[in-house]
């Protein structure tokens, strides 16, 4: 067992739950209010210097009683450690957390994509949109294990409404300033950018 | 600003004062982008580059946006090739699974089927026999072999050099006839079976081998002596797209682009997998992280690969390549036949499937584009719950905008080349 | 291609024969000329794509075949290559690409992903190109071998060899998209996208 575990229990008390060893890897699951502070000061104290972030990703298991979890794959590059940091969360409840965007930059893509796949929302994230799959995609997430593995829609219907798909979405300069400006926009209209409607103008009959 | 001088050999040397051949600077580079010029500024214009561009190495698309020729900003779409092998994943036993990841990374298929591999005996517990071990030493370096000299070649197309890329792809062949006389295929291999390889090496495989370590130093040293020195090369990749050590650290890089920025961090030494530790090779890191130094770790890279595959032909133990498991290894088909235990054995293999205990493991190997992971997660079953692939070029070109910005449009398909994509692998 | 040719009483002296005769020689000669310059438009997308660079580089150098130029730009394609699995989401690119090239042009479906799916029967990938556009050669193979995708450019030279500039109907047809945004009718998708093979047993994930 990685001896950070101890370390943090020392440290974040209550917030850390169960630790556990699988096939050599130490995992060590975290609350998930705590998650940021707790990955803040696992790579900014000297003794853990986790200062490498390997993976961000996400499980859900086959058995539905079992929370999704979220994880975080993070290494000490001059320790040569590696720990297995989890937070769970429900599958049928809110899929929030904090983003560590602030702490490692190279999340910034992982998480998009646990978004993308899962539906988890990053809490801070600077630009949480779908990454693999385009942005009006309607099926859902196909990672969950709800999602059936040829999707939800017939073939037909999937052909029509990727050719329906603009091949030239965000490339304009509207697009652009209205990313920039995204923050100071109006809680109703950040939802419908939210939902896919980016940079495209009203249509006036 | 620094300035950096490569100095060139002369082809007819004249001596100096101590009788060493005179070297001229050929090139001065600066580190910094070109200084806008403000009084010329006007509206920013916007182009598409891609999905469908030969620039791009694949299906990847970056709208930039554009301050006269400066790159103000890069915005990359991924997932224009996205193929749900992670979900695929959780549809299939173990050792079918292992055909999808020759897709993944299709320019070394036979590392990714290895790193697949190695995950999944890490969940079971499983340690391989000492034949197979070195087996895939070899693989893993002869992948890491024809995956660079395939960003070589077509890097340098990027650039403007087209030579090296047929240089580069007759070496390719080379190993594409080794892994067709071992596999049966060229480029999807599915060499390695969960505790063992799908075939033992043919006889003609150690010789032909060996052969190909001779005459490769060769093709490297010419590529060398075409690119090294070469101003135009020069003056497009020096000082282009620099990260330092701490922003590669940051942005997760791996690999050579992580080894290039001055961090010496290679899986092979660091968590060494496959007795990589028992092999005499260096570690290749560069010093100003910027595109030329890239090319450096990688072209030097081929040259510790060759080093690797001579100590593992010297060192090819004899003996079995499978573990003596008939759960997990397929019997020969002559006593599937004929021997009614064997038989029984087939049958469960092939429709259940092999299972794994409840857990879940991670083996990340170095990649010749970086950390390439392998996440399983198991339930128990003959399939995993979840396969996740860590992908090192999706990581790495994170980075691209970044390294990008405020360079100037041709350095910005410099920079992504240096990324060394394969979009198999970035969308999955 | 035969051509029936209209014989009247005295075949050798017959105007039309002599007609059919020249016209012969017009299709030969533009149809030669189309068949041994064909300017690829590689849309490489996955494993086929290296294959493809492959069958371009030294050794199989497909320049032999007319093929020296690649064409990066539709507007100057003869051929489509789709090398490589083709998913939804580069379903409107292709199209458009498609609809870029002049006429006439042929489309080469290169590799088991593009033709049928491949091993990809999943929520990500389009089961076909030819749901969205017409392709004339498919060539088999996960993937192909570059004498595979030779031997399909060569099938492609033989049916451009067979085509004619005077049977009276346009060659090809643009076969631009129907009202609902669809090139064939939605069943007929469907039943092309249908699971075969091993692929039709991965329903359950236990």
């Amino acid at each position: 067992m990685n001896p950070s575990v101890d370390a943090l229990r020392a440290t974040f008390g209550n917030a850390i739950g169960r630790a556990l060893d699988s096939c050599g890897d130490t995992i060590v699951y975290v609350a998930r209010e705590q998650l940021l502070a707790v990955m803040a000061w696992l790579r900014d104290t000297p003794e853990q210097a986790y200062d490498y972030l390997v993976d961000v990703t996400a499980v859900e298991y086959r058995d539905r009683e079992r929370p999704l979890e979220l994880v975080y794959n993070l290494r000490s590059l001059a320790r040569r450690a590696d720990l297995r940091v989890k937070v769970t969360l429900d599958p049928r409840g809110d899929l929030t957390v904090d983003s560590v965007v602030p702490l490692w930059r190279g999340a910034d893509w992982l998480e998009r994509e646990a978004f993308d796949m899962f539906g988890v929302t990053f809490r801070g994230h600077p630009d949480l949109r779908r990454i693999l799959m385009w942005e009006t995609y309607a099926e859902g997430y196909p990672l969950r294990k709800d999602f059936p593995l040829r999707g939800r829609f017939s073939r037909a219907e999937q052909v029509r409404q990727a050719l329906a798909a603009n091949p030239e979405a965000h490339y304009s300069m509207e697009e652009l300033s209205i990313a920039e400006a995204y923050d100071e926009l109006p809680a109703d209209m950040k939802e419908r950018l939210r939902r896919g409607e980016r940079g495209t103008l009203p249509d006036f009959e | 600003m620094t300035k950096r001088t490569v100095e060139l050999e002369l082809a007819t040397p004249g001596l100096d004062a101590q009788g060493r051949p005179v070297r001229v600077p050929l090139a001065v580079t600066d580190t910094d982008a070109s200084p806008t010029e403000p009084h010329l500024a006007g509206e920013h214009m916007l182009i598409n580059i891609g999905p469908q561009h030969p620039a791009t190495h694949g299906v990847l698309r970056l709208v930039v946006e554009l301050d006269g020729e400066t790159v103000v900003r890069v915005i990359p779409h991924v997932g224009y090739l996205h193929s749900g092998f992670e979900k695929l994943g959780e549809y299939r036993h173990y050792n079918q699974i292992i055909p999808l990841t020759d897709r993944t990374d299709y320019l070394s298929p036979m590392a990714n089927n290895i790193g697949f591999a190695l995950a999944a005996e890490k969940l079971m517990g499983i340690e391989v026999t000492p034949r197979c071990t070195v087996l895939r030493v070899i693989a893993c370096e002869m992948s890491r072999i024809i995956s660079h000299m395939v960003w070589l070649g077509t890097t340098a197309i990027d650039l403007g050099a087209f030579t090296p890329f047929l240089w580069a792809f007759q070496q390719r062949e080379l190993i594409y006839n080794l892994q067709e006389t071992w596999t049966g295929a060229r480029l999807t291999t599915s060499v390695t079976r969960v505790g063992g390889m799908m075939a033992d090496i043919p006889d003609d495989f150690v010789p032909g081998l060996r052969a190909f370590t001779q005459q490769f130093p060769r093709t490297l040293g010419e590529i060398d002596r075409v690119l090294t020195r070469n101003s135009v090369w020069v003056g497009r990749t020096q000082g282009v797209g620099a990260l330092t050590a701490a922003e590669a650290i940051n942005y997760s890089l791996s690999g050579p682009m992580l080894r290039a920025s001055g961090v010496p961090y290679d899986l092979r030494k660091d968590q060494p997998y496959l007795n990589y530790e028992t092999y005499d090779f260096d570690v290749v890191v560069g010093e100003h992280g910027d595109v030329y130094d890239r090319y450096l770790v990688r072209l030097e890279e081929c040259s510790q690969s060759n080093r690797i595959l001579e100590q593992a032909l010297n060192r090819l133990p004899d003996g079995p390549i499978n573990v003596d498991d008939p759960r997990l290894i397929l019997p020969p088909k002559s006593r599937a036949m004929n021997d009614m235990e064997a038989m029984i054995y087939h049958f469960k293999q092939v429709m259940e499937g092999v299972k794994a205990p409840i857990g879940e493991a991670y083996v990340g190997i170095e990649n010749p584009k970086g950390e390439l992971g392998n996440y399983l997660v198991s339930d128990g079953t003959a399939k995993p719950v979840r396969w996740r692939i860590r992908p090192p070029s999706f990581i790495n070109l994170s980075a691209l905008p970044k390294m990008a910005e405020g360079h100037l449009l041709s350095d910005l398909i410099a920079i992504n080349a240096s990324v060394d994509i394969v979009m198999g692998e970035v969308d999955r | 291609m035969k051509r029936v040719i209209e014989t009247k009483e005295v075949a050798g002296q017959s105007p039309n024969y002599l007609l059919a005769k020249f016209q012969d020689l017009i299709d030969w000669a533009v149809n030669s000329s189309r068949a041994n310059s064909l300017w690829p438009m590689p849309f490489g997308t996955a494993c086929c794509a290296i294959e493809f660079m492959a069958t371009a580089a030294s050794r199989y150098d497909f320049a032999r075949f007319g093929m020296e130029r690649q064409a990066y730009s539709p507007r100057q394609a003869d051929v489509l290559i789709c090398a490589g699995r083709l998913p939804f989401k580069l379903a409107p690119v292709i199209r458009r690409i498609y609809d870029q090239m002049t006429q006439p042009k042929w489309v080469i479906s290169m590799g088991a992903c593009a033709s049928t799916g491949g091993i990809f029967d999943n929520y990500a990938m389009v089961q076909g190109i030819d749901t969205i556009v017409p392709v004339d050669v498919y060539v088999p193979g996960c993937p192909p071998r570059p004498e595979g995708l030779l031997y399909g450019v060569l099938l492609l030279h033989k049916k451009i060899k067979g085509e004619s500039l005077f049977d009276g109907v346009p060659r090809r047809e643009e076969q631009p998209l129907d009202e609902r945004g669809l090139r064939l009718p939605p069943d007929q998708i469907d039943e092309i996208s249908e699971p075969f093979g091993n692929s039709v047993h991965q329903f359950r994930s236990t």
